[in-house]
């Protein structure tokens, strides 16, 4: 079975949690021997792991027809597309596309990232996917989260195959309730289009099913999993200090994840013990506000925020914490729990997180209540068997949940998916 | 003949309220008094009423043919004297009858059998003496809470004079040996054991209501048919259940009730007679003793206490819990001995079972077993804090124990010296004319006063003998300490 998917992110270049999610899951479902995945990127660096599926760079797609030199073509796609590739790519450009603004190649110049500018990248790519769609062979088409939705839509209408898409969040969840308006049409229009919708929790589909008006019938639960952890985190050695606890937070430092509740829950246990500490990792636009509002409760002394990490440095913010606590507002999925769970961290997480569905060695607390989540705090930092029981408990559970089950359920989907559009 | 014994538990705990970290040495309050008004208000009318007023029918429609047993635990009368007095009312009736017999059980329905042997005795008599005081009549036989049983359990129960002790007749300690037979402890073979017949009894318990099962709907004359077809030499048949299975269990729509009214006239058709289980351990004798190593219970398919301390939270509650009973049983805090009492129902650490049960299991409060934990350890907490405020922390139960006695036999000592001083005093006035006697005497007296001074406890002989018991200890305790 062939299958062409739209992305936006995928490691090692991430911003989030989608890069890792499309990782996973295409991995999960490579597994399967028949699976021929093409993904496409808006802008692959050449890093990217290849070693199960191809990757289509849509900054290396041509739009328009050039004619540049041979030497010089191969020497601009470098590793990540080859020439003749672009050459067969170039035979299936579908309409005229001289007024966009193109390079040397005949190619849209994408970022990659989230610019000021998204409206016109998701535009853009969408017409990049007519070129692709029309070159390519393949069964079904697979929309990884909004930005993709348009180019998805394009693909089902050149080719019409059926389109799958992928929620990994609604605009719902990222603006507790004040949609955008744009986003929302984009989104709604992707989901009206879609002959299978796969939500990343219960939570999410419901919200799909409700708040987009979508036929139950189409909307599926998909749950996200994750890969077990590379040797070489798994070799960290945890750095702890004798007699004191520390409490982590990490993520974005935005509105979605809920950091006041966690800064309000830290000032009434600070209040009560003397050897907990608080840390809250990460960047966002919320984090002046919450350095505020520390100083203001006057627990700046014990309440510590250092900044943005990534790659090894968030495993060892992790391996060094007693406590992992994601108290998020509205949260579609949320990996970060099973990872710190992976490290062996107690994990305690909002009742609103999608992954609270599939989590059962967690503690699990409404987000607005604080005295909960600081009751739970206190208790896996004072009682050594509860610890002990989330750590092990919880460490065994997150490994039971694989990418290789997601990808097998996906491809059942696929299936059915494929023979309902026949 | 064949014989069918009926035993029914009552027992309701006092739930336990939303207590944070934050009230720990604030607010000593640990229960859900609207919690406990509710459910025990909604079992008394939907089951206890109907279910004992059915049963005074049966004994005296019957002709007292019909005989039945109970156990109630110390929390649930309590409860029952608040909230329903009439059930209490309607207890005493039914013990007038004479048909109805009363089991001892632990005061709390906790697990102190597993853990504190003396704290477990006490429990057990002071829950004897209350059944006397109430019901009028001594119990003989008792029952743990969930009828929780080990040679050990044995042991004590034979120790407190008991004659036999109701169990479980669980698979993997009877194998191939019926339930149907009085057996008697491996280790005291004075005490009898009655077995539950597990089959029997989630008949009625259990699945009675439940239209997926192969026997539903169960009638009476098809119950004490199988009853009846049992091989000739099984007489014991012990049923054994909640008292609240009929009516909560088994709501009465399902005819509960009807079902349980018709037993005694089949049973005496089919000459099956009803017994209490006093009357079945003096009448009978054991065909063999059992041998129970570790402990079972009536509780989940595993028939263990695994549902109470399957996991490392429940240990560490228990353990925690139980640090403290040796202090508790020497204190004389009314109030710190009750909240013991209520803290220790096996129910509590139910609900932090990680088990997947196939029966549902109601967490109560609590959505989880973490936050049952949680709010748990928190009591407990503030509890052993309390606890400890009595007792100087760094003293071990032994030290101060031994203490206690000391202080003990000192007041009875002093008591003797006084009474000493009394007499010489009496001899003295016969002398009185002679001074030099006098004079003599009255160094005796004070050379007896100097003695008693070297002791530490001694500065309370002069205090005034009304001086509570407790003061006394708490001060030679504070003394024991700056020293």
């Amino acid at each position: 079975m062939k299958v062409l998917m739209f992305g936006w992110e995928f490691p090692p270049h991430i911003l989030g949690g989608l890069g890792t999610a499309s990782y996973g899951l295409t991995k999960g479902l490579a597994q399967q021997s028949d699976m021929d995945i093409t993904f496409c990127l808006p802008k692959p660096w050449g890093d990217e792991d290849q070693s199960f599926m191809k990757i289509i760079a849509m900054d290396k797609v041509p739009v328009v027809w050039r004619e540049p030199d041979h030497n010089y073509l191969c020497e601009r796609l470098g590793n990540i597309m080859s020439a003749d590739t672009y050459y067969d790519l170039r035979n299936h450009i579908y309409a005229d596309f001289n007024y966009m603004q193109t390079n040397d190649l005949g190619c849209i110049e994408f970022s990659g990232r989230y610019p000021d500018n998204l409206q016109e990248e998701i535009n853009n790519y969408s017409i990049v996917a007519g070129v692709v769609a029309r070159q390519q062979q393949f069964d079904i088409i697979h929309a990884h989260d909004w930005l993709t939705y348009p180019a998805g839509i394009h693909a089902k209408q050149v080719s019409g195959k059926p389109l799958c898409i992928h929620v990994h969040a609604t605009d719902f969840d990222r603006s507790r309730g004040n949609v955008n308006p744009t986003v929302y049409a984009i989104e709604r229009n992707g989901m009206d289009h879609a002959d299978c919708i796969m939500c990343v929790s219960e939570l999410t589909r419901q919200t799909v099913i409700t708040k987009y008006g979508q036929d139950p019938k189409k909307c599926f639960t998909m749950h996200n999993a994750v890969y077990p952890l590379p040797q070489e985190i798994q070799d960290i050695v945890p750095q702890k200090k004798e007699g004191e606890k520390v409490v982590t937070f990490l993520g974005r430092i935005t509105m979605q994840k809920g950091p006041e509740y966690f800064v309000e829950a830290a000032t009434m246990v600070i209040n009560r013990s003397r050897n907990i500490r608080f840390c809250m990792a990460g960047s966002g636009d919320m984090m002046n506000a919450m350095i505020d509002l520390v100083a203001k409760r006057g627990i700046a002394d014990r309440f510590h925020f250092p900044g943005f990490m990534k790659g090894k440095q968030v495993y060892e913010c992790l391996k060094a914490s007693d406590v992992y606590i994601m108290p998020s507002v509205s949260e579609p999925f949320g990996i970060s729990p099973l990872e710190a769970m992976q490290c062996g961290v107690p994990t305690i997480i909002s009742k609103q997180s999608g992954c609270a569905e599939i989590l059962d060695k967690c503690i699990k607390t409404d987000y607005w209540d604080i005295h909960a989540m600081a009751d739970a705090i206190n208790s896996i930092c004072t009682n050594n068997s509860l610890y002990e029981y989330l750590k092990e408990e919880g460490k065994k559970e997150v490994d039971e949940i694989t990418w290789e089950k997601v990808g097998l359920r996906i491809r059942k989907l696929y299936d059915e998916t494929i023979e309902k559009c026949k | 003949m064949k014989t069918i014994c009926l035993y029914f538990e009552i027992h309701q705990i006092i739930h336990l309220r939303r207590y944070r970290f934050f009230d720990i040495g604030t607010d000593h309050y640990y229960y859900d008094d609207y919690e406990n008004e509710r459910t025990i208000t909604d079992i008394v009318n939907r089951s206890y009423i109907p279910a004992l007023t059915a049963m005074l029918d049966m004994i005296n429609n019957s002709n007292k043919y019909f005989k039945v047993a109970f156990s109630i635990s110390g929390v649930a009368m309590e409860q029952l004297e608040v909230y329903a007095p009439q059930v209490i009312e309607l207890l005493q009736k039914l013990a007038e009858t004479g048909c109805v017999e009363f089991l001892a059980e632990p005061y709390s329905h906790g697990l102190s059998s597993l853990a504190n042997g003396e704290y477990f005795k006490e429990e057990v008599l002071r829950m004897s003496k209350k059944i006397e005081e109430v019901f009028g009549q001594k119990p003989r036989v008792m029952r743990n809470s969930s009828l929780i049983y080990s040679n050990e359990i044995g042991n004590m129960a034979a120790e407190m004079g008991f004659d036999g002790i109701v169990t479980e007749g669980a698979k993997h300690i009877l194998g191939w040996k019926s339930p149907h037979y009085l057996y008697k402890s491996i280790e005291n073979p004075n005490l009898k054991v009655l077995l539950r017949d597990y089959k029997l009894s989630d008949d009625i318990g259990l699945r009675f209501n439940d239209s997926s099962w192969s026997e539903y709907p169960l009638f009476a004359d098809t119950y004490i048919n199988w009853i009846d077809e049992l091989p000739k030499e099984e007489q014991v048949i012990c049923i054994f259940m909640e008292l609240c299975a009929l009516g909560i269990y088994q709501p009465l729509s399902s005819n509960i009730l009807e079902f349980f009214k018709a037993l005694p006239e089949l049973a005496r058709s089919k000459s099956i007679s009803f017994s209490t289980p006093t009357e079945i351990c003096t009448k009978l004798k054991p065909v063999d003793s059992i041998d129970v190593p570790y402990p079972m219970s009536w509780v989940d398919e595993e028939r263990d206490i695994s549902c109470w301390l399957g996991n490392q939270m429940q240990r560490e509650a228990f353990n925690k819990l139980y640090s403290v009973a040796d202090r508790v049983r020497m204190c004389s805090d009314k109030m710190i001995k009750c909240d013991y009492d209520y803290l220790q129902a096996s129910n509590n650490f139910r609900f932090m079972t990680t088990k997947r049960t196939s029966v549902g299991l109601n967490r109560g409060i609590y959505d989880s077993p973490y936050d049952a934990f949680t709010n748990y350890m928190n009591i407990i907490g503030d509890f052993i804090n309390r606890v400890n405020r009595l007792f100087p922390v760094d003293m071990d139960n032994e030290e101060l124990n031994s203490l206690i006695t000391t202080i003990h036999n000192q007041s009875d000592e002093l008591e003797l010296k006084d009474k000493e001083i009394e007499k010489l005093r009496a001899r003295l006035k016969k002398y009185e004319p002679d001074s030099s006697v006098v004079e003599k005497a009255e160094k005796a007296v004070t050379a007896v006063k100097k003695t008693a001074a070297k002791k530490p406890a001694t500065k309370k002989a002069a205090a005034p003998k009304k001086a509570t018991a407790d003061k006394k200890k708490t001060e030679t305790a504070k003394k024991a300490e700056t020293k």
